[in-house]
């Protein structure tokens, strides 16, 4: 057993291991200090909340309140490891500033009331409004720090109850793409591959990925592999020199918004050189003969002239790509959030089905999730989808979800594509919706082009409602204000980036009068009387588990199957993988085996969309294009980004995050360690800018845009010449001005542009144009971490620590076998037994 | 042989086409998907006037190769309103307009390549049918992003 400072050491110690041999156990541990484990009164599992790796752990109770966490070592997510977040982030619960109860505006004022007053309020213009407008004048926008049992509540209540089309989670912001970009090659949702692929991998590639930054957990188990015998190959694109890069064999950084150009560049070379597998191609895919006549106007050379990446090092990331005999590859905000990003995050999956490198061990492809929660607001029809994949455009499907809620299927809004949060956000300002209710998000740091977003939060005519744990930017925007529980405080599941369910249970109380959001959902469906066509209650459960065993039957036959779980499984086997039902009792670990795929036209969740128009396609245009089922090869060209660098804003400038943070610091700010780790915005470029522009280390700058100005202090890192670099985290909320900036801004949000991708309607943070001015000589280095992707490259930056108060223990397990033996991880090689195959589950058809 | 003007009237309507995308982009700013994908789609219908400009030459017809570019500063003027009443309800109706306009003329330069493509198989020139083949599914995904935006927007626009 050894202590560690994990603000400094964020990764831990290694323990390596070889491909196909388990990933040893390591369990981590942090309690208050003054607590050993053996004063805890009670362990109670859960699962991280703070990342979308799932990491799951126990929170430990002492004397009713939260005392620490450790790490649960059979989970077969992260075998007893934790984060930095999940190990200091817990601590944000017991805040002094926590809502404890509802509030109402007042003469301008937000003045505390009673849940019925706060209520009333609601449900009365919800009332007013459907009597005047009908259910066009109300949206909802949610989260993706939920629970699956939340999420499945809401979309009962706006798609059934209420009828309206806007509904949609802040997973818009972080993984619309994945989803687009599986929906596009799988014509359905859910992620092909496992975390456990890593264990048996060639070569991975990560695609605009900062994993070790984003789920740390997981980048444990790369370097655990990295550091045992016969290590993988690590290829990396990114504009940044992330930890990722550092480990990298080869590391791609491409100008950005250039994505496709790069993606192309590399097909050019896998499909010229023959490194396809032919056989896979014919038998499983259509559209192959479009996309290698595509990349035939990419030569590596054309690839460098677009994205400033040298063509021999295209080429010889091609050569490992084209390689592998087991090729595992993930794809994150790099693509998601910047130009093309569908068009450039399908060309992954693109090279994974040419290559036939899906469905056994070690080849798969993961496009990641951002926020914990996300695959759940995806599954349960609460970010734009309808609930257990059912496809929108289809007839049967919405007849059949009629008939799962009693509906009338006319009832069931499915003329056009759900509503997405940036639309929603243009029919407030133009006035048609006239109540936004907003769960657990926080839109006015969050969204691009703040100054935009706080004017039309802030219109009269909308009645704003804000359901959180503080009070964040936009609560202090709001008209009713809902104190909420959350984790720890209430009981749900949530599945991770690799279909991993797990159970969250109730620890401790929530404080004063907070409730869970699912109450909060339960109480409004019961004031507003939404009866289903026999004149019964709409919504008929009552609490977490009777909301998820109603989640189960809307879930049976569909790809995300949870009919084969329980919330005493959970409780004895951790964490399970969907689909799970009678025929796969076990959960599944991936997807499409043989290529067996869930795209058949009578079966599959999406038609699909345009790359570049975004137009949905026709169901008769699908069927013509994919009549039995198989998978979609679709090519894409490259168009240049909507905002390039000029005369006056000479830079790129894009946004991330840090390890240290999550969304907008609403918990990780009140957690003491990791708010000393990254305690203010910071703003990077290169040692060559830097020259040029005659500023140093720790210099206050100032980086505009046309849309708004940041001051903060420059760090000179790896990062590409050209580019800009700025975390989004950082708000108002801790600062006098309460909302909004006071005198210079330090919201990176003041500086995007608001423009999406047209097919997953992601906002593009990666691509303004941007100038960078001196303000102030340095008067020390700049605030940001150390040991992260902001690793300055000047001498005389001291190090990031912890100290004392982060040290957490680590305890290595020196014979995993004994400690755990999960069926779906064991086996190195390819098992057919295991892996899943649609056409024999009845799944299909 | 009467290609040379079909040939003259594609031209002149993708020319058009193009124009009015850039139009429609002006004037809805403050929609920020119809503001950039209508310029990414002018772009198309640009590059098809450049490639019938080339096609024509062979056929007896001076096509100017240079499609018709940004807004003149006039039109701009007229179209900041568009801007500027962008948070009025109002200016949600003539999107609708707008996008049926986009509908119309995109339809009307499909139809066209249509026939141009018919008489290419006619004459067996391989050229022409490879330029046809290229630039008309672009006017069809134009044309299915005006109905689709359409489809997407009445509703709200509408009844609201």
């Amino acid at each position: 057993m050894t202590h560690r400072d994990r603000i400094a050491e964020p990764w831990g110690t290694r323990t390596p291991y070889g491909p196909g041999e388990p990933w040893p156990v390591r369990v981590d541990t942090y309690l208050a200090p003054g607590i050993t484990a053996g004063q805890v009164d009670r362990w109670v599992p859960t699962a991280s909340i703070l990342h979308s790796n799932g990491d799951a752990m126990e929170i430990a109770v002492k004397d009713g309140r939260m005392a620490g966490v450790r790490g649960l070592a059979r989970d077969r997510v992260n075998r007893g490891r934790l984060g930095p977040k999940d190990l200091f982030g817990w601590q944000a619960n017991a805040s002094p500033d926590r809502l404890t109860r509802p509030l109402v505006r007042e003469g301008g004022r937000l003045v505390e009331c009673d849940w019925d007053t706060a209520m009333d309020r609601v449900v009365a213009r919800t009332r007013e409004l459907l009597q005047t407008q009908g259910p066009s004048a109300i949206g909802f926008y949610t989260t993706g720090q939920l629970f699956a049992e939340e999420y499945y509540t809401l979309g009962v209540i706006a798609h059934g109850g209420i009828g309206t089309n806007h509904v949609d989670g802040n997973t818009r912001l972080c993984t619309a793409t994945a989803a687009a970009a599986l929906k596009e090659s799988f014509a359905c949702d859910g992620q092909p591959g496992s975390y456990a692929d890593i264990d048996h991998a060639e070569v991975i590639a990560l695609f605009g990925h900062n994993m070790a930054e984003t789920q740390s957990v997981l980048w444990m188990r790369v370097l655990d592999r990295l550091a045992g015998p016969r290590p993988p190959t690590v290829i990396c694109v990114d504009p940044r020199m992330t930890p990722v890069a550092r480990a990298a064999a080869v590391h791609l950084a491409p100008r950005p918004g250039t994505n496709v150009a790069l993606m192309n560049g590399l097909l050019h070379e896998v499909i010229g050189n023959g490194w396809i597998d032919r056989e896979y191609i014919d038998r499983h895919v259509v559209g192959f003969e479009e996309l290698s006549e595509r990349v035939k106007e990419y030569p590596p050379e054309r690839a460098e002239e677009i994205c400033d990446v040298p063509a021999e090092r295209i080429r010889e990331a091609a050569r490992l790509l084209g390689g592998a005999r087991r090729l595992f590859s993930t794809v994150l905000q790099g693509f998601y959030q910047s130009h093309q990003a569908t068009a450039a995050a399908v060309q992954v999956n693109n090279l994974h089905l040419v290559r036939g490198m899906l469905g056994r061990p070690g080849c798969g492809v993961l496009q990641m999730n951002g926020q914990p929660t996300a695959q759940n607001t995806r599954e349960c029809g609460a970010d734009g989808d309808l609930p257990g994949f059912r496809n929108w455009s289809n007839d049967e499907h919405v007849k059949d979800l009629a008939r799962v809620w009693n509906l009338d299927p006319v009832r069931i809004p499915h003329y056009s594509p759900p509503t997405h949060a940036m639309q929603m956000i243009r029919y407030v300002e133009e006035g048609s919706i006239r109540l936004l209710w907003i769960s657990g998000t926080n839109p006015a740091v969050s969204l691009p082009e703040l100054r935009r977003i706080r004017s039309v939060l802030s219109q009269e005519r909308l009645l704003l409602v804000v359901q959180d744990l503080f009070l964040t930017e936009t609560a202090q925007l709001a008209d009713v204000v809902l104190p909420a529980a959350t984790w720890g405080e209430k009981t749900g599941t949530f599945t991770n980036a690799d279909r991993t369910v797990h159970l969250s249970e109730k620890a401790v109380e929530p404080p004063g009068e907070a409730r869970p959001d699912l109450d909060i959902f339960l109480d409004y469906a019961r004031r507003l009387g939404l009866a289903d066509m026999d004149g019964q209650p709409l919504v008929k459960w009552h609490d977490a588990e009777s909301a998820f065993e109603a989640w189960k039957e809307c879930s049976r036959g569909r790809p995300c199957d949870y009919t084969g779980i329980t919330y005493d499984k959970l409780r004895e086997r951790g964490g399970i993988q969907w689909p799970c039902n009678e025929e796969h009792p076990d959960g599944t670990e991936r997807l499409y085996a043989d290529g067996g795929f869930w795209s058949d036209p009578g079966y599959c969740e999406s038609y699909g969309r345009d790359l570049v128009t975004g137009a949905p396609l026709e169901p008769a245009e699908y069927k013509a294009m994919n009549p039995s089922g198989k998978a979609v090869v679709k090519a894409a060209g490259y168009l240049p980004p909507h905002e390039q660098p000029s005369g006056d804003f000479p830079y790129v400038l894009t946004t991330g995050r840090t390890l240290f943070h999550f969304h907008t610091r609403a918990k990780t700010a009140r957690a003491p360690q990791l708010q000393a780790a990254a305690p203010e915005v910071w703003v990077e470029c290169s040692a060559r800018d830097a020259a040029a522009g005659g500023l140093g280390e720790g210099d206050l700058v100032e980086v505009r845009t046309a849309r708004g100005s940041v001051r903060a202090r420059l760090r000179i890192s790896g990062i590409r010449d050209g580019v800009l670099f700025l975390p989004f985290h950082y708000g108002y909320w801790d600062t006098g001005a309460g909302h909004e900036p006071d005198g210079a801004g330090r919201a990176a949000n003041e500086l995007t542009l608001t423009d999406w991708d047209p097919p997953s309607k992601q906002p593009l943070f990666k691509t303004a144009a941007a100038a960078l001015r001196l303000v102030e000589a340095a008067g020390g280095p700049s605030p940001a971490p150390t040991g992260t992707a902001s690793a300055p490259v000047t001498d005389g930056v001291p190090p990031t620590t912890g100290g004392p108060d982060a040290r957490a223990e680590e305890a290595l397990v020196p014979s995993p076998d004994e400690t755990f033996s999960p069926a779906a991880d064991k086996t190195p090689g390819p098992a057919p037994e295991e892996t899943f195959s649609p056409s024999s589950s009845g799944g299909v058809r | 042989m009467k290609i040379g003007l079909l040939l003259h009237e594609l031209h002149r309507d993708e020319n058009d086409l193009a124009h009015e995308l850039l139009r429609v982009s002006e004037r809805h700013q403050a929609d920020h998907e119809v503001h950039y994908v209508a310029r990414d789609l002018a772009r198309w219908s640009q590059q098809h006037v450049r490639d019938l400009s080339a096609a024509g030459e062979r056929f007896g017809a001076r096509l100017d190769p240079e499609p018709v570019d940004e807004l003149k500063t006039a039109e701009r003027l007229r179209d900041k309103a568009g801007e500027l009443v962008g948070r009025r309800s109002h200016a949600a109706l003539l999107l609708l307009r707008d996008l049926r306009e986009v509908y119309i003329k995109a339809s009307g330069v499909s139809v066209d390549w249509e026939m141009l493509g018919q008489a290419a198989q006619g004459l067996k020139d391989t050229e022409l049918l490879e330029t046809v083949q290229r630039c008309h599914p672009d006017s069809l995904r134009q044309i299915r992003w005006a109905n689709g935006k359409l489809k997407e927007s009445s509703t709200q626009i509408l009844v609201s």
